[in-house]
């Protein structure tokens, strides 16, 4: 089973991005789940969501302990919250900024996801749009392909910018 | 159609296809988003049927009441504090014989506040003649559902049906879903006591002594044919669409010493724990209680039991445990865990077997000595 | 006139969102009340902005009770106090949906019985707390998640139904002009009996505009005459300072619902519509008060 982890704020789309993946995942042949963690505070409070992907049917409900993969759509909630808790041993870190970030001295995966919202202009409420583009992002890391990624995309919103940003996630996310 | 979805779209889809006439339901989370989907539908034209945004649970369970007895398909949904509200009323839907279909997405009650999964809220409703059935899957919240309307309307039964789901664990995970036409498989609804001004009668009037108790032995004999009516209905489900789901499931239970038996999706996490407590040696099985009203016919005499409640009844224990005590000649280790969306993971579960203590009660993350 | 209290009974920061009306006018209510006063909330956003166990951002006694029941609650907390011979303000701070709807029964209960208390209705125009659904309260034409082509229905006019029951004191309020809620609590403290303030509450989650114009919004509202600050005496209307002026020369109503989300593809009937409705209230308002 893969598992993965997203960290983000409340209305920045960490749930959604979770969901995204379950579905793409879903669209490549396999059994996926998404499930958020809600804590009851409003907007900008931060927020967990997981996903899970595998060969077989998931049977696990209980939150994400060991994650293969850690996303982290918010840069400014790593000194507040331990998001590498858990991580596997040769898990990957994936974080939404422009330039190289390490974490706890282990270099991470990095793509400017703001940066990509804005010059496609993916803005909603003032606030630009995280979680579809990152699905290009994880795309590239191989845990979906990017034509199940679009499909997905394009399965749950209209606006084709959503894809074309996804795309470029794909194409720009630092190894 | 193959989707993924929640399990609250499972239901609303499933709520869909059976094409209730009249819906009547209030907000709460984290059940709000049934009512918005269906709300949705409506709105679109994808479902005919009058939804009532009424201001109260109490108003949502006499609405449906309402409509119900004019003959009409109800459905309502609601959890926790709103089930609670709607008391009084989920005694009326029973005693008036009305097949009323609800969604109760478990939450715990308050105070203190609490919006997590924990089954109090619909076990303690358990004795208001309602049929009660607790989901796993999103899967099996939407085959249960289409089921719980074929059941409640007939005339054996003509009882309410009140579908469970773990709230956020399994009402907004999403997982893979299969849709599906139900064509034939739910007949359309007679009512043989509509109202109906051809033929005036009074409903519910004062009853004395010397009638009220055979109203009430009516409800129980029904309650007893439901048993048969679910039977064939699960039977029928399976020969249509091909998923089976039963009284109970049994999850490596043939050759089980230990059995671990709960409900909802801590029953479906321990079927993770099962096989890890087989890789150590240990033969362990998963029995998952799906229908609580009326409660299966089970003989755990003689076997190893450990009984997960995410419930209690004060001042006399885990409620499932007690009614396994009780039918089922157990003498479990029963174990109190996930209150209020405490977290239990498979390797809890898999140490609540290792460390059982036959015919004693433990509470998950309380210290021995407290 | 006194001087508004520095003291402070709620932290700045809540849980609430962004921009939110609720945390501002907690503060001026309870600067009014002061530090011998228990909140009563039902169910609503105020639970979730008071704080989460083992915290709280509220600094006297708030007592949390069942969605439909914070009238009642009132009602029995208020004999007590009183019969032990304190003077301790009981003040409910529910929202639309805990009074318009679920809570009305309890309310009327309360008021009809002459219960010594202030009850706040806080009012954002829709269930906030789980998500914006549509409340009675929620206005003709707005989009919630319960209605997503618009609400059919108009809203509900808690005002008359209050007014009906003849409370001593009864005040509109808006979260925009706080110096006037504050006269208002104030006032309304030294009446006994039942006294009642509408407060309403721009939300900018629900409502769909940026967080950073709630007051612009509130002083719209205020502005075209969407929303009239009065305060009613032993039944003797009157209107409030920032409302005088808007009553004889309002803006035209689509300023203020061209600023909110929740009014986007309103049809040009409907806007008409509720124009029309508000002018006949703003003239009923001034031959009320004399000023017509
Ligand atoms: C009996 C009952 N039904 C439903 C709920 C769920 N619920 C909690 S708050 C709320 C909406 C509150 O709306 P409102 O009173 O307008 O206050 P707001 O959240 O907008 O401040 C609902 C539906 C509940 N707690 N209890
Ligand atoms: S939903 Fe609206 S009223 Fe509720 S906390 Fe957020 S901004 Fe305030
Ligand atoms: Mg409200």
């Amino acid at each position: 089973m893969f598992e993965i982890r997203i960290h983000s704020r409340g209305g920045q789309g960490g749930v959604t991005a979770a969901r995204l993946i379950a579905l793409a995942a879903f669209r490549d042949g396999k059994h996926a789940t998404a499930t958020p963690f809600y804590g009851a505070e409003r907007r900008g409070a931060p927020i967990i969501a997981f996903a899970r992907i595998d060969e077989d049917p998931i049977r696990i409900y209980s939150q994400v302990q060991n994650p293969d993969l850690v996303v982290v759509l918010d840069r400014t909630l790593v000194p507040v919250v331990k998001v590498l808790k858990g991580l596997k041993p040769h898990g990957a870190v994936l974080v939404n900024s422009g330039h190289a970030v390490t974490l706890d001295h282990q270099r991470v995966h990095h793509v400017d996801l703001t940066g990509i919202a804005l010059a496609e202009d993916l803005v909603i409420a003032g606030e630009p749009v995280l979680d579809t583009p990152v699905l290009g992002a994880i795309a590239r890391l191989g845990v979906i392909s990017l034509e199940s990624a679009t499909k997905a995309i394009a399965e749950m919103f209209q606006d084709p910018r959503n894809v074309t940003a996804a795309e470029r996630a794909y194409r720009e996310l630092v190894l | 159609m193959k989707i993924i979805a929640t399990g609250n779209y499972a239901v609303a889809e499933a709520v869909k296809q059976a094409a209730p006439w009249v819906i009547a339901a209030y907000p709460i989370t984290p059940q709000t988003e049934i009512v918005e989907r269906i709300a949705q539908f409506v709105t679109r034209g994808e479902l005919a049927c009058d939804y009532i945004p009424v201001e109260s649970e109490h108003s949502a369970m006499a609405a449906c009441i309402g409509a119900s007895a004019a003959g009409v398909r109800t459905f309502t949904a609601t959890s926790s504090q709103g089930l609670l509200y709607m008391h009084e009323l989920l005694h009326w839907a029973a005693g008036a014989r009305l097949p009323v279909v609800m969604a109760n997405v478990n939450r715990a009650v308050g105070p203190p506040w609490n919006v997590w999964a924990d089954h109090t809220d619909a076990l303690s409703q358990r004795d208001t003649g309602w049929l009660q059935v607790y989901a796993a899957t999103a899967q099996e919240a939407y085959d249960t559902t289409l089921m719980a309307f074929r059941i409640a309307e007939d005339e054996r039964v003509l009882l309410p049906v009140m579908v469970n789901l773990d709230g956020f664990l399994l009402s907004h995970t999403m997982q893979d879903l299969a849709t599906l036409e139900p064509g034939s498989f739910i007949p359309p609804l007679h009512l043989p006591h509509a109202i109906d001004t051809a033929h005036p009668a009074a409903y519910a009037p004062l009853t004395g002594p010397k009638d009220y108790y055979r109203f009430r032995w009516e409800m129980e004999r029904s309650m007893r044919d439901a048993k048969r009516v679910i039977a064939e209905t699960e039977e029928d489900f399976a020969a249509r669409f091909g998923r089976r789901y039963g009284m109970t499931t049994e999850y490596r239970c043939e050759d089980a010493d230990v059995l671990v038996i709960a409900m909802g999706t801590l029953a479906k996490e321990a079927e993770v724990a099962v096989d890890r407590l087989r890789e150590e040696g240990t033969r362990a099985g998963v029995l998952r209680i799906r229908w609580f009203r009326p409660f299966p016919k089970l003989d755990l005499a003689g076997r190893e039991v450990v009984v997960i409640d995410r419930d209690y009844s004060f001042g006399f224990g885990g409620v499932l445990a007690h009614s396994l005590c009780s039918t089922a000649r157990a003498e479990p280790y029963s174990v109190i865990a996930g209150l209020g969306g405490q977290e239990v993971t498979h390797g809890d579960i898999a140490s609540f077997v290792r460390d059982r203590r036959p015919g004693e009660e433990h509470w998950f993350g309380v210290k021995a000595d407290v | 006139m006194a001087p508004i209290p520095k003291e402070e009974h709620i932290l700045a920061t809540t849980s609430a969102c962004p921009g939110c009306s609720s945390s501002l006018s907690l503060r001026y209510i309870l600067k009014a009340s002061g530090p011998d006063t228990v909140l009563v909330i039902p169910a609503s956003c105020t639970s979730v902005i008071q704080g989460m166990y083992p915290h709280t951002a509220v600094q006297v006694p708030v007592y949390n009770i069942a969605f439909a029941a914070a009238a009642s609650c009132a009602s029995g907390m208020s004999a007590a106090l009183r019969r032990a011979g304190r003077g301790t303000r009981v003040i409910v701070y529910a929202g639309d949906g805990g009074t318009v709807d679920i809570g009305l029964q309890a309310l009327s209960g309360a008021l009809e019985r002459e219960t010594d208390f202030l009850y706040i209705c806080f009012d954002n125009e829709a269930y906030g707390n789980t998500g914006m659904q549509r409340s009675g309260s929620t206005p003709l034409g707005a989009l919630t998640t319960t209605t997503p082509a618009g609400k059919v229905h108009p809203k509900k006019e808690i005002d008359r139904i209050v007014e009906a029951h003849h409370p001593p004191y009864q005040a509109t309020a808006v979260s925009a002009f706080p110096v006037d809620l504050y006269r208002k609590v104030e006032k309304a403290l030294t009446f006994r009996g039942p006294s009642f303030i509408h407060l309403l509450g721009p939300c900018p989650t629900g409502w769909r505009f940026p967080h950073g114009k709630t007051i612009e919004v509130g002083r719209m509202a205020v502005k075209t005459g969407a929303w009239i600050l009065w305060e009613r005496v032993h039944g003797v209307l009157a209107v409030s300072a920032p409302s005088k002026g808007p009553l004889k020369n309002p803006v035209p109503l689509q300023d203020y619902l061209g600023m909110q989300g929740r009014f986007r593809g309103i049809p040009p009937s409907l806007v008409e519509r509720l124009q029309g409705e508000i002018d006949l209230r703003r003239a009923e308002v001034l031959r009320e008060a004399g000023e017509a």
